[in-house]
């Protein structure tokens, strides 16, 4: 429960660093000892090319598009802008990028957003169901996140904290998290461990190694877990000691921000 | 001898009535102008296939010119959804669209067995994803060496791919780099091919990193400078973002969208 204090903390807190630089940060440091990620565009470009500026420079971008290696001094609106091609090590042909290194196990971190997320981290970005009555509500689609979630080493998710991303049950499911408990990836023969985490503007929820249901162990500065609670459409499991995210240093907020105001000046 | 025909008539012999059609290009190299010259002679019924439908299929969905669509990821890119597309799905607006949905890996692979002309492709693809379930296109096959069960998707073999590229020389062999997609694979998987190039030459500088498509592997070759806009095409010019963030407010509303086709589509001669 958010006493008077919590609240002095949090008014605090937000006259420094928003929620979303909270999630980016947190982001941006879960990629501290990868060798290389797989990047989605959104919130996973940008906590892969911070982390690229703080905790891991020699961090290996790897884009859907082709581009491995690639170094943008500013945040790319698609994920395939000329920048990430013309500062990579290699660019290869889009079924390359996804045969010979994503499927050849060469990727540490897979990288993700999602539109819904459920209790075992199993995604959907493909319809959303509206009602009795009314046509399902058209997302994008699996780009390539069914197979960077089976292939890679290990999965990070990035979202904002809602009822409507965190759902009690999926409208569909596009790409497999742990299914409905431990034993569904190795019944599938994922190579990938999958989902390690799933890192919001609340906090950092965490599939428990027993159940590999999503547990609770991090907030962020000011946030209560009563907050989180409210935000997740199923009964959040936390963890028994939910600990919390450092606040963001000085260093991680100047690179974030210069990131984003070269991404908007280029427009 | 080709080089010298006109986009239009390039695209009046090549692309017909019902056909299926890829205008591939990966963000880079989108062959937008190829693109409004269709909608300009409205071609109709096709069944479209591209990776990422982009805001050009956006236009021809909303064109009304298309009863399929088949595709992997169908946003505008950083921006948000694509709203023609939407409102065929969700609405039929102005007439309903069949999907065949997949996975990127899934649709790469149905080129690369379209270009290999084989029945199909396999990959450790779609395991636990509903998608295989929307779809006749995807299946699973034993390995014989190894008992592994595999995800199998049916070959892809366009009746014409449209693709947009640098530069070609007179004897219509084609190179492209950059981000180079799956635009080698959609060529060499189709019964006809259409390029756009920025630029003709008289002869193709060696480029580090550039895709060649020999010229008898190419129906039609077209100079059609800045035909990747909004799109862009390296070395050429850069994407304009500015456009793709302009397209949404354009393709939320019917009569926006209407207009915005009248009149720097279906007037001649402004064909970006």
């Amino acid at each position: 429960m958010a006493d008077a204090a919590d609240a002095a903390h949090a008014a605090d807190a937000a006259a420094e660093f928003t929620r979303d630089e909270l999630m980016e940060v947190n982001a941006a440091r879960a990629l501290a000892r990868a060798r290389t990620c797989f990047v989605g565009i959104g919130l996973p470009s940008t906590a892969a090319n911070l982390a690229r500026r703080t905790v891991n420079p020699r961090l290996v971008l790897i884009y859907e598009s082709g581009t491995i290696g690639s170094k943008p001094t500013r945040l790319p609106l698609s994920i395939g802008d000329g920048e990430l091609a013309d500062t990579a090590d290699a660019v290869v042909p889009v079924p390359e990028v996804f045969n010979y290194w994503l499927q050849g196990g060469r990727i540490d971190v897979g990288f993700l957003g999602a539109a819904q997320v459920d209790r075992f981290a199993n995604v959907n970005t493909t319809v959303v169901d509206r009602g009795p009555g009314k046509p399902e509500g058209r997302l994008p689609g699996a780009g390539g996140a069914p197979e960077i979630a089976a292939n890679c080493g290990e999965v990070l998710l990035v979202l904002r904290h809602s009822t409507r991303g965190f759902v009690r049950r999926l409208d569909f499911v596009t790409t497999l998290g742990h299914g409905y408990g431990p034993h569904d990836r190795t019944r599938l023969g994922m190579p990938g461990r999958g989902p390690v985490a799933v890192i919001t503007d609340l906090g950092i929820l965490r599939p428990d190694p027993a159940t590999s249901e999503l547990t609770l162990t991090e907030l962020h500065p000011g946030v209560t877990v009563a907050q989180v609670r409210a935000a997740t459409g199923w009964e959040l499991r936390t963890a028994e000691r939910v600990g919390a995210t450092a606040p963001p240093t000085a260093e991680e907020l100047r690179e974030l921000r210069a990131l984003k105001a070269a991404g908007r000046s280029e427009a | 001898m080709a080089e010298t025909r006109t986009l239009r008539d390039a695209v009046a012999e090549l692309v017909h009535d019902g056909d299926t059609v890829a205008l591939e290009g990966f963000t880079h190299l989108i062959p937008f102008a190829a693109a409004h010259e269709i909608i300009r002679q409205g071609i109709t019924d096709l069944t479209l296939a591209r990776m990422t439908p982009d805001v050009v299929y956006d236009q021809l969905i909303g064109a009304g010119l298309v009863k399929k669509l088949v595709f992997s990821w169908g946003g505008n890119p950083g921006v948000g959804s694509l709203h023609r597309f939407r409102d065929a799905v969700e609405n039929g607006w102005p007439r309903p669209l069949e999907l065949d949905e997949h996975s990127h890996a899934g649709m790469a692979n149905r080129y690369v067995a379209g270009a290999s002309k084989l029945p199909f492709a396999v990959l450790r693809g779609y395991r636990g994803s509903g998608l295989a379930t929307r779809t006749d296109t995807v299946s699973t096959v034993v390995c014989p060496f190894t008992g592994e069960e595999l995800a199998a998707v049916a070959a892809l073999n366009p009746d014409v791919t449209v693709i947009h590229a640098q530069r070609a020389d007179r004897d219509r062999n084609v190179q492209f780099w950059g981000v180079l997609g799956v635009q080698k694979e959609a060529a060499l998987a189709a019964r006809r091919v259409l390029v756009t190039v920025e630029e003709v030459v008289d002869e193709l500088p060696p480029t580090p990193g550039a895709v060649v498509l020999p010229g008898w592997t190419v129906d039609a070759v077209v100079p059609v400078p800045g035909g990747a806009h909004p799109s862009y095409a390296s070395g050429y010019s850069v994407r304009d973002n500015a456009f793709y963030r302009a397209w949404d407010p354009v393709a939320r509303d019917r009569e926006a969208f209407r207009a915005w086709l009248a009149e720097h589509v279906l007037s001649e001669g402004t064909a970006n």
